[in-house]
């Protein structure tokens, strides 16, 4: 009898233990489902073949690097809408700059670096020293970066040369490279969330930045380096697409609607829209789901626009299901 | 210990010498010049508004007084900040808790102090330093450095608050309203506590509201009214009364009215036969016209839960309900309202009020959910309604210059009268009060117990939740007392504190009545 219980309850301390974010239960449900549908109306390759599963990964990259950076912003109970159009300016100006030259890389990644900083900056400036609620100064900033893209850029300019694509198509081995990228990101994201001071006086600012206040934070600064964060994930991920699509237009960021798919991945993923309460694993596991439907109503052949209508669900159940469970822990 | 008796006697740790405070169009404070001496518990009582939050917060350093000098161990020292009074041994806790509830216990202790190399947190050593500082003050067995603060209790919370402060090796801790939250039991514990910070040689200055815990703990009593230093007593030499005096020119006897007379009592408004939910267990009384039927119990008795399975927010799933002599579900507060039942909150500014709406509109709050949703538009209920209002704030009695005022200026004392004129308005003839008086100052208090008592000399039947004993027994024409869930005894007008505490610890023997089986029952 001991000898049989034991281990069962040894395994689910473990596994307590390793705290796996809720959203992975409903990343496992959406694709078994997935599957099963995958084997009754198409060909089960969803299971079987192991390239399409790496395409559900590659599908998630750019936007599960711009969630790691949604995540910190929003943990720190901010939120940035302006990483759409960083994304747009990323690619526009990666193309534009390199004109299909191998030595202009170098070049272009540090200027959309530093666009991407001065970007984070300022709405970290805003939203701090001038005290304008998060939501309506990034959406500020969007419509002045819009503008300014629009004004300048109309559609493909420049291109990406050979060189660039080995970040959107290369492979170390089997693995793709831009997944190992995406790994990196998360990791690093977990790292500063988890184990620095950086992190926890995030999570301090974003549960109550009077608490933080007193403890002698410094919150302004806090949250301006998680914007600064932010677009920065934002930038790598415009060079992802670009480096995919070969060439960058105005439109390429607002088209994937990576502001608000970014903030539903998050959420998905279990961080507070309040802030102070979350993580990048769980928001890694809420990008999977989506990369999991993506390929699913690929694989069957549905309309792609249904998708949304399973992705609102699927977002508003995880909330749902966060809110009811911590009732029942208060209670 | 002599010796140092005497060295406290001659070398105060911490003075405050002619603070000086004004705000637009108040002297906050004025000339007040006080000594607080290591070993010491003070306690700084006085009415709201009389000063004591705005002294603390310029002892740690939240405010900057416009005139005098704080001297801390015989240097003169200026905070700019709490985070300097902290590094120099000042810390204060304040009414409000300062803790992230979804972060871990260690986590808050060390927020911004946690130990690490080049930014990376050491987190072994922040356990050991948290596991430390827990077991400086004997909580080791009882809270866990890992634990989530949402999980904890409100007094182990209040623990990791006082542990936080601890850590910044504070010799002055102020404790804002430390008890506010706590049930009896709880604060028994933390009486404890604060004995052994004071064997540690710390000062201790202490507010609350309840005097009751200022004569357990303080050693010295301080009065401030109005800014102005009343006077230092030392707490054996006086009493309450003298206390109460003190602060408000009056005596203690005036603090509550005279009780019901049998006479005023009537007919049964409301009757619960076994009524149930996942709080509540085998719940049977009576509450009749024109008595006060006091509830006491300690935390988490179900106080709370029952006066909200009554008003149906959290309502009963078996047993039955009779209000007017009628069988009743209510299962939602419009239903509650509708059968003329009022239910006055613990929590004014979340649940009784809206703090941003102008007085009247909060006034005719209960009246106007009553109304179908054009009423008021189709039958000339706008101005009407409007018409009740100065009634109402009469009968009240609200100190204000317009009922147009948003309701967040009022003192918590006028709030609390908004509160009782919005169920007026309704017409409500059962009222539930879940503590009436918390966080309301001495005359405030006493104006909302004659407010009680006047209600049910106009055949209003009211039940009346409280943690505070005294606030019970001067209160109530019967004292209902529960633990568990469950009712676990009734006792007669005017009983003693210690025979309800018997009664909610389950030590009682107070079953002389109807109720007793339910004390049975909750035996199990």
């Amino acid at each position: 009898m001991a000898t049989t219980t034991l281990p069962a309850n040894g395994s689910k301390n473990f596994f307590r233990s390793l705290r796996i974010p809720p959203v992975y239960y409903f990343l496992v449900v959406v694709f078994v489902g997935g599957a099963i549908l995958d084997f009754i109306f198409a060909d089960g390759q969803m299971v079987t073949n192991p390239a399409i599963l790496t395409n559900i990964f590659v599908r998630s990259v750019a936007l599960g690097i711009v969630a790691v950076g949604q995540t910190f912003v929003m943990i720190g109970a901010s939120i940035d809408l302006s990483v759409a159009l960083v994304i747009s300016v990323t690619a526009v100006m990666t193309s534009f700059i390199m004109n299909g030259q191998t030595e202009n890389v170098p070049k272009a990644i540090a200027v959309v670096f530093l666009i991407g900083a001065f970007t984070g900056l300022v709405n970290g400036l805003i939203i701090t020293k001038l005290k304008v609620n998060a939501f309506i100064a990034t959406l500020g900033t969007t419509l002045i970066l819009r503008g300014v893209l629009n004004a300048t850029f109309a559609n493909f300019k420049g291109s990406i040369p050979r060189s660039f694509e080995y970040f959107g198509y290369g492979r170390i081995g089997p693995i793709p490279v831009s997944i190992l990228v995406l790994l990196v990101v998360v990791l690093a994201g977990w790292f500063v969330l988890a184990r620095t001071r950086y992190g926890f006086q995030l999570y301090g600012t974003g549960g109550s930045s009077e608490v933080a206040r007193l403890s002698g934070l410094r919150t302004d600064r806090v949250i301006i380096i998680a914007h600064i964060i932010c677009s920065m994930t934002a930038v790598l991920t415009g060079l992802f697409v670009v480096s995919r699509l070969r060439a960058g237009a105005p439109w390429i960021g607002t088209d994937g609607v990576y502001d608000l798919e970014s903030v539903a991945t998050t959420v998905i993923g279990g961080t507070a829209l309040a802030g102070g309460r979350g993580g990048v694993w769980g928001t890694l596991g809420g990008v999977l789901i989506f990369g999991v439907l993506d390929t699913l109503f690929n694989q069957l052949g549905i309309n792609p626009f249904m998708k949304n209508i399973l992705r609102g669900l699927i977002i508003i159940l995880a909330v749902a299901s966060y809110t009811i469970r911590s009732k029942r822990e208060a209670a | 210990m002599a010796v140092q008796e005497t060295q406290a006697e001659t070398q105060p740790l911490l003075e405050v010498r002619n603070i000086t405070k004004r705000f637009p169009g108040v002297v906050a404070l004025n000339n007040v010049s006080l000594k607080f001496y290591p070993g010491e518990v003070h306690a700084v009582v006085g009415e709201n508004g009389a000063g004591k939050s705005t002294l603390m917060k310029i002892i740690a350093g939240a405010y900057t007084p416009d005139a005098g000098e704080i001297i801390l161990q015989g240097e003169r020292v200026s905070f700019a900040h709490p985070v300097e009074a902290y590094a120099k041994g000042v810390s204060i806790i304040f009414q409000e808790f300062n803790l992230l509830p979804e972060r871990s216990v260690a986590q808050n202790i060390f927020l911004g102090r946690e130990p690490s190399r080049f930014g990376i947190i050491d987190r072994r050593q922040l356990h050991r330093d948290t596991e430390a500082v827990l077991k400086e003050l004997g909580v080791e067995n009882l809270i866990s450095p890992s634990a989530l603060v949402s999980s904890l209790s409100v007094a182990n919370q209040q623990i990791v608050e006082i542990a936080k402060a601890i850590s910044y090796d504070s010799k002055v801790l102020i404790m804002d309203e430390p008890t506010a939250a706590l049930s009896s039991v709880e604060v028994k514990m933390l009486d404890d506590l604060v004995e052994r910070l004071k064997a540690r040689g710390m000062a201790i200055i202490f507010i609350s509201h309840r005097l009751g815990e200022v004569f357990d703990i303080a050693d010295k009593i301080t009065v401030l009214k109005d800014g102005q230093l009343v006077g230092t007593v030392l707490t054996k030499n006086t009493t309450p009364q003298e206390v109460v005096f003190m602060m408000v020119g009056r005596e203690l006897d005036h603090y509550y009215p005279p009780l019901g007379k049998p006479e005023d009592f009537g007919e049964v408004v409301l009757r619960v036969t076994d009524g149930s939910n996942d709080f509540l267990k085998n719940i049977s009384f009576e509450l009749r016209k024109g008595e006060v039927l006091g509830v006491a119990g300690l935390q988490g008795s179900g106080r709370t839960e029952l006066a909200q399975a009554l008003f149906g927010v959290v309502p009963f799933k078996g047993g039955t309900l009779e209000v007017h002599g009628k069988v009743q579900m209510i299962k939602n507060p419009t239903q509650a309202i509708a059968l003329r039942m009022g239910f006055v909150t613990e929590d004014r500014k979340s649940e009784g009020l809206f703090p941003r709406q102008a007085i009247c509109d909060n006034m005719l709050l209960a009246v106007r959910s009553l109304q179908p949703v054009f009423g008021y538009i189709f039958k000339d209920g706008l101005p009407k309604e409007r018409k009740l209002v100065p009634g109402l704030g009469k009968r009240v009695d609200i100190r204000t210059d317009s009922y147009d005022r948003e309701v967040q200026f009022l003192s918590g004392g006028n709030q609390q009268k908004v509160v009782l004129a919005k169920w007026l308005a309704s017409k409500a003839d059962i009222f539930i009060f879940d503590e009436p008086t918390r966080g309301i100052d001495v005359e405030a208090k006493a104006g909302i117990h004659d407010m009680i008592r006047e209600l049910t000399k106009q055949g209003v039947a009211v039940l009346m939740i409280s943690s505070e004993l005294p606030e019970i027994i001067g209160m109530s024409d019967r004292i209902l007392v529960m633990r568990d869930g469950r009712i676990a005894g009734e006792l007669p007008a005017q009983s003693s504190e210690a025979e309800i505490m018997l009664v909610a610890t389950g030590h009682g023997q107070a079953e002389n009545n109807h109720s007793s089986v339910q004390a049975e029952a909750g035996k199990e």
